[in-house]
């Protein structure tokens, strides 16, 4: 099956030509059967994949599909590479994009856009697995791109939404701006290796000097940076929630965000060489999870509240790149793909619930109405906020110990941030399923449990973010981490844990008592003492008010980039564009006419005046000659 | 010296002939008179060309001037043909009142 690995992006790619093609004249059963079949037919290609790598004494398998560009010392093969990195992304992407496929037919069967949505998703599922698959970073990057485009076109799937198109178009522009990067990085890659190939260019990695191999990591950073949420590009991902929520879950949080996770541990080997490129990911990577995470504690959408979720949990990723933990990070991506895609689906069954209400404020009490909905968040919520044995517990407390190892104070900052986690976490539960019912009456009226196709797709997710650990149990335990082995033959410095056992039982013990005292906390301060979030916005007090509104950080960007961008390019309109061009143009317009209206005179119909006009011409044409 | 004539008179008379032929281009309004004018640039060419001919011995000029001389032969059957019908449709052949494809 590895040498058929080039099924796995083929066949989105079909279902997205025939939905594409022909969605509109389909049935929307038959439009979302095509879109599910083909992730499936994917997943079983990944999944028999997978299994013949376990067997497989060789763990790098190349699958060179054609030539893609040759041109004198540029040769790029367009070339798959099957290895244990992209074969668990592979399982994810297909995995997790089945599931919310068939949670999509449920959600969206009532849209008019229905096969558009579909001809979308398979279009993000296919350039999601390019990116994974491919043996060099131009292919990666074609992926890179396509899904930033995937993602563009989601976030704006309800286009007559001014709202909508404007975060759309936000995400793009903030993805282009790391995409630049990233596309300088592979650049200067291939100036300095002459070749874009991962085996190549790793094999001769340390030939290039710390200075470059350095500006290579930053460079390809900054693309992970724009690609993954982290500060200062991170404020697309919270306005992307204006796209339907499976979109949410798929490409918000489960996948394309985790892009910058596999491409940095993809090239590890950069940052293995640069310390200044792997301390600028730690300290990046911790500032986004704290900022994030303190942000979250006071949204009011619930959408919003996962989406500074998201946005913190990849922090904690790369915190973990940052000080070595690259196996550790992607485990961290798998379980979070599991519990932040559970967690966004079973918000949109809540929205779906609530008729389209995402304001935590109005909701209140649905446990005993939406009870597989409320089940399977709670397991979730328990996941994302580390209580064991439940899978988010054991990615998080990997990195946090590798991350003690490294340094003191990034840890600490990481049990806050993680105390933080559990804290907003916890609110969105209580807040959601908790007390009493806030909406108005007709929302309550109309309250229902989702149908199979939204709740089964919840209860898998469910099951795995329950067990999901099981593939990277800590070795002090005695057991054996899996995951960890499994990734050590791309990673070009494995960090094995050095802390003793005292060490690492302590941490996890500290961990697991602070998530519980602050669950503690949140039970007491919304359910016992039911606080509710304040309406108005006067009474909040002053450091309250400053994360309600985020920091302020999109009104300074306003300030400082849009708006010299929208003055400059007044001028530029208004002066240059309305006055000189138009000017110019205008000008030469004019002038041809103003000449012509007077040569016109000269076509006077008269034959004699036409020949002797000639003839003087042939004479002077002459004399021009005999003169010359 | 061709036929005892020094080739200069030849090419005097012949630039002689073609003067006129153009003088009476430019300053006729009667159609046939300019027609005939044409007609007589053309055979003033044609003699400078019978000319050089001879004083070169070579018959590639007096070649040409046969073609000259059928294609002025059907282009005169063209443009009388032509004439005719300007006449049937204005009653008239002066060029200064042929000024339709003026406006």
């Amino acid at each position: 099956m590895i040498k058929l690995i080039g099924l796995v992006p083929l066949f989105p790619l079909i279902g997205f030509l025939i939905n594409g093609f022909f969605g509109k004249k389909m049935s929307k059963s038959l439009s979302g059967g095509i879109a599910c079949v083909s992730v499936l037919a994917s997943f079983v290609v990944a999944v028999l994949a997978f299994l013949e790598l376990q067997h497989s004494a060789n763990k790098s398998h190349v699958i060179e599909l054609f030539s893609w560009i040759n041109s004198d010392t540029l040769k790029i093969p367009f070339s798959l590479l099957f290895d244990p990195l992209s074969s668990i992304f592979l399982l994810i992407i297909t995995g997790i994009g089945f599931l919310i496929h068939i949670y999509s037919t449920g959600y969206m069967h009532d849209d008019d856009g229905f096969s558009r949505f579909f001809t979308y998703l398979n279009l993000f599922v296919f350039f999601m697995l390019l990116l994974v698959l491919g043996n060099n970073y131009l292919v990666m990057f074609v992926g890179w791109e396509g899904v930033g485009l995937c993602s563009y076109l989601l976030i704006g799937f309800w286009f007559k939404n001014t709202a909508f198109n404007n975060a759309a178009r936000k995400a793009f522009v903030m993805n282009r701006i790391g995409d630049l990067g990233f596309l300088m990085g592979i650049i200067l890659i291939f100036v300095t290796y002459g070749s874009i190939s991962y085996g190549e260019v790793f094999a001769k990695a340390g030939t290039g000097g710390t200075a470059v191999v350095t500006s290579i990591a930053l460079l390809l950073f900054i693309g992970a940076i724009g690609k993954s949420a982290q500060i200062p590009l991170y404020t697309w991902l919270p306005d992307a929630m204006a796209g339907p929520t499976p979109v949410s879950a798929l490409i918000h949080a489960a996948t394309m965000v985790t892009a910058g996770i596999y491409m940095v541990v993809r090239s590890n080997v950069f940052y293995s060489i640069s310390e200044v490129a792997s301390e600028t990911v730690a300290v990046v990577g911790i500032a986004t999870a704290l900022f994030a995470a303190t942000i979250g504690l006071l949204q009011n959408d619930i959408k919003k509240i996962l989406a500074y979720s998201t946005v913190s949990q990849l922090g904690l990723m790369f915190l973990g790149l940052g000080v070595g933990a690259y196996s550790s990070s992607v485990f961290h991506v798998t379980t979070h793909a599991f519990f932040k895609a559970l967690l966004f689906l079973g918000a949109g069954s809540v929205i779906h619930a609530m008729g389209g209400e995402q304001d935590v404020r109005k909701m209140g009490g649905l446990k005993g109405k939406i009870k597989i909905t409320y089940i399977t968040m709670l397991l979730g919520t328990i996941a994302i906020s580390g209580i064991p044995p439940f899978s988010g517990f054991f990615s998080k407390d990997e990195i946090l110990a590798h991350v003690y190892e490294h340094n003191k104070i990034l840890w600490f900052l990481g049990m806050v941030t993680s105390m933080l986690t559990a804290f907003y976490m916890f609110r969105m539960l209580f807040l959601t399923f908790f007390g009493n019912f806030r909406g108005t009456h007709e929302q309550e009226h109309h309250l229902h449990e989702s149908p199979k196709s939204m709740t089964v797709p919840l209860m898998v997710l469910a099951g795995l973010s329950v067990v999901g650990g099981l593939i990277g149990l800590p070795e002090f335990w005695g057991q054996h981490n899996w995951i960890g082995e499994y990734l050590s033959p791309i990673i070009l410095r494995p960090d094995p844990s050095i802390l003793s056992h005292e060490t690492e039982w302590t941490l996890m013990g500290l961990a697991v008592l602070a998530a519980g005292v602050v669950i503690y906390f949140a039970h007491a301060m919304f359910i016992t003492n039911d606080v509710l979030p304040e309406n108005n916005e006067e009474k909040l007090k002053p450091w309250q008010k400053l994360i309600a509104n985020k920091y302020y950080v999109d009104e300074l960007y306003n300030a400082v980039v849009t708006k010299p961008l929208d003055i400059i390019s007044s001028f530029f309109h208004k002066f240059m564009d309305l006055q000189v061009v138009d000017g110019i143009v205008n000008s030469t317009g004019k002038a041809v006419t103003g000449i012509g209206s007077v040569v016109r005179l000269l076509q006077t119909g008269n034959i004699g005046f036409y020949i002797v006009s000639m003839v003087l011409g042939v004479v002077l044409i002459l004399l021009f000659t005999f003169i010359i | 010296m061709l036929n005892g004539i020094s080739i200069n008179y030849y090419l005097l008379l012949s630039t002689v002939l073609f003067i006129i032929g153009a003088v009476g281009v430019m300053a006729r309004r009667n159609s046939i008179i300019i027609f005939m004018c044409i007609e007589l640039m053309l055979n003033a060419v044609n003699l400078m060309l019978v000319s050089f001919s001879t004083l070169h011995n070579d018959p590639k000029g007096q070649v040409f001037v046969f073609f000259i001389m059928a294609v002025a032969a059907s282009e005169v059957a063209v443009g009388l043909a032509i004439l005719t019908m300007i006449y049937r449709n204005i009653k008239h052949i002066d060029t200064d009142l042929l000024t339709n494809l003026k406006n």
